[in-house]
């Protein structure tokens, strides 16, 4: 089969998969969520490592060098960012943690 | 053996083979996100699947053949790591909608960046047309992804005025831009070789757009154009990954693209606008408030002082606690956990409503009050909320506007009119915290303020409540 087709039935249904995972979050959730798939795009980062062996002349280099740091900040700043809050609803008084536990499953 | 081993780890099928298992992650630690007990691991699970695939990438044969490279490659992580963790690590939360822009933004300009050195690289012909199609669509949406991401982020840091910005035949200027973007990208894909093209007629063109598109739109609408501008950078990152032809590059960004379209579509329902109305602007500025109520604006405002309000609350059934981004500002979030302690130690039900869009992000309410660790079961949301109204005695708006803004019912010519909100007025009585009569994020005038049953308690939030506390306390 053409690549290209087997490269686009991948995206279609990436597509789906991302439509069926997302909708289900609840709105508490929909801060950490946006700041979770804003890492994820950060797999850019990767376009930069594959060009960065090809690439030639000043220019190309240092556009590169700037995309893998872009990149790089979007992943790692995104990931630590969505720990960070998500951290905040777990650390609830441990007394309570059966509640908690309770109050997650009915939600 | 070591030499085989080392052929077997730059094999394609290796690295293919860890790209599907870096993608398996993401998604699975995705559908982690969906649950609150299950977040945390699922986002340390997604950083994994990062992980894996970035080293896959750096495993293929080649990258390290020239030593230069490998010192690009270090320089360019250590620089990204070096901004981005002191970055996320010492955020406050409430500038948390900021630093989503800004890393969205990155990310959009990475894309661009990416695309530019694609076409150098191609220049001259002998690039397959297909990549060049999607390198082209990947350049333009990351250009308006980093332009417009960074605007939003100028508006909410409030570096930029929150008001809508518009110039005279603003929708015919971003029309005639996007058509210099297509029209340019249909030319290079037709085979005209031309530097200037790509980078006036696609990277400038594009990054005025996003400009362009950003400046007109309100404050109050932030939340959803980052939104909108994390899809859009997700599709422009699948884009460039269908021009490479990495799985995990499409599935990644394939995701954030669906994913954001729907949260777009959610927090946009949320405010009751449509998503082409937002972008077409102009909402939440002092312009288009005069059809307001001006006789009402006139009215006159009650305030109160700390110790009555502690006597109403303490001898209320029920007490609603309605917060909003003034809160956040105010650090208030700890002296309010502290005011609905001393309540219930009298006996007083005590609920927070949380409308969707509270804060500048849906959920971001929930995010400053798991900070001072309000517990998740006293979160309501508006939906359940609003018809408990009716039975409560004292409801605290504390640092909300809009979102409780009855013109929204009432009112067919305000701008939020049809805006669902959290409807405090219906309560036996509202104190509103607020610092002055300034009106919300939106500009927008609220007649709450001048219902009889309503007072006002003017000051610095956390102050005010720390005063109701302790009057509380000593009742």
């Amino acid at each position: 089969m053409d690549p290209l087709v087997i490269d686009i039935a991948v995206l279609v249904l990436a597509g789906f998969v991302g439509f069926a995972v997302i909708s289900k979050v609840p709105n508490t959730l929909h801060t950490p969520l946006m700041s979770g798939t804003n890492a994820i795009h950060g797999i850019v980062v990767l376009g930069g490592l594959l060009l960065m062996a090809d690439s030639s002349g000043f220019l190309e280099k240092l556009l590169l060098v700037i995309a893998v740091a872009f990149g790089t900040i979007n992943v790692i700043g995104g990931f630590l960012v969505t720990d960070r809050m998500l951290g905040m609803f777990k650390a609830k008084d441990p007394p309570k943690a059966e509640d908690t536990e309770a109050e997650g499953d009915a939600k | 053996m070591s030499v085989a081993g080392t052929i077997f780890l730059q094999s394609v099928d290796f690295i293919d083979a860890a790209y599907i298992l870096a993608f398996a992650f993401m998604i699975y630690g995705m559908s982690g996100l969906t649950g609150p007990r299950t977040a945390v691991r699922g986002n340390q699970i997604a950083a994994v699947g990062m992980a894996i695939a970035v080293v896959a990438t750096l495993l293929r044969k080649g990258e390290f053949n020239g030593s230069g490279t490998v010192i690009l490659i270090i320089v360019g992580l250590a620089i990204g790591t070096a901004v981005g963790i002191p970055a996320a690590r010492n955020v406050k939360m409430t500038a948390m909608p900021q630093m989503v822009a800004l890393f969205n933004g990155v990310g959009g300009g990475a894309v661009a960046l990416i695309a530019w050195v694609e076409y150098r690289h191609h220049f001259g012909g002998g690039w397959p047309l297909r990549s060049e199609t999607f390198e082209l669509f990947g350049a333009i949406v990351g250009s308006i992804s980093f332009w417009g991401s960074n605007i939003a982020f100028g508006k909410l840091q409030e570096i930029l005025p929150g008001r809508p910005i518009k110039l005279a035949g603003q929708s015919m200027i971003n029309l005639v831009l996007l058509a210099i973007c297509v029209v340019s990208a249909v030319v290079l894909a037709a085979g005209v070789h031309s530097q200037a093209l790509f980078i006036l007629g696609i990277l400038v063109a594009a990054g005025a757009l996003g400009n362009m598109l950003v400046l007109p739109i309100g404050g109050a609408d932030m939340p959803v154009v980052i939104s909108l501008l994390n899809a859009f950078t997700g599709l422009s990152a699948a884009a460039t990954g269908l021009a490479l032809s990495n799985p995990v590059m499409i599935v990644a960004g394939m995701i954030v693209g669906a994913s954001g379209t729907i949260l777009t579509n959610l927090m946009a329902k949320a405010m009751n606008r449509s998503v082409p109305a937002i972008i077409a602007g102009g909402f939440g500025g002092a312009v288009a408030a005069p059809a307001g109520p001006a006789g009402e604006a006139g009215g006159t405002v009650r305030s109160t002082s700390p110790q009555d309000v502690a006597i109403q609350l303490s001898y209320a059934r029920q007490v609603v606690i309605a917060p909003g981004y003034g809160l956040a500002v105010a650090q208030a979030q700890h002296a309010v956990r502290e005011l609905e302690r001393a309540l219930e130690a009298k006996g007083v039900t005590v609920k927070y409503a949380i409308h969707p869009v509270a804060g500048r992000m849906p959920g971001h309410m929930n995010v400053l009050l798991a900070e001072a660790d309000v517990p998740y079961d006293l979160l309501r949301e508006m939906d359940d909320i609003n018809p408990e109204f009716g039975r409560t005695d004292v409801t605290l708006v504390i640092g909300a506007n809009d979102v409780t803004n009855p013109a929204a019912k009432n009112e067919p010519g305000s701008p939020i009119y049809g805006m669902p909100i959290l409807e405090v007025d219906k309560s036996a009585a509202v104190i509103v915290l607020k610092r002055s009569m300034a009106s919300g994020f939106a500009g927008i005038d609220n007649p709450l303020f001048y219902d009889p049953k309503t007072s006002m308690l003017f000051g610095d939030a956390k102050a005010s409540v720390s005063e109701i506390t302790a009057e509380v306390q000593a009742l």
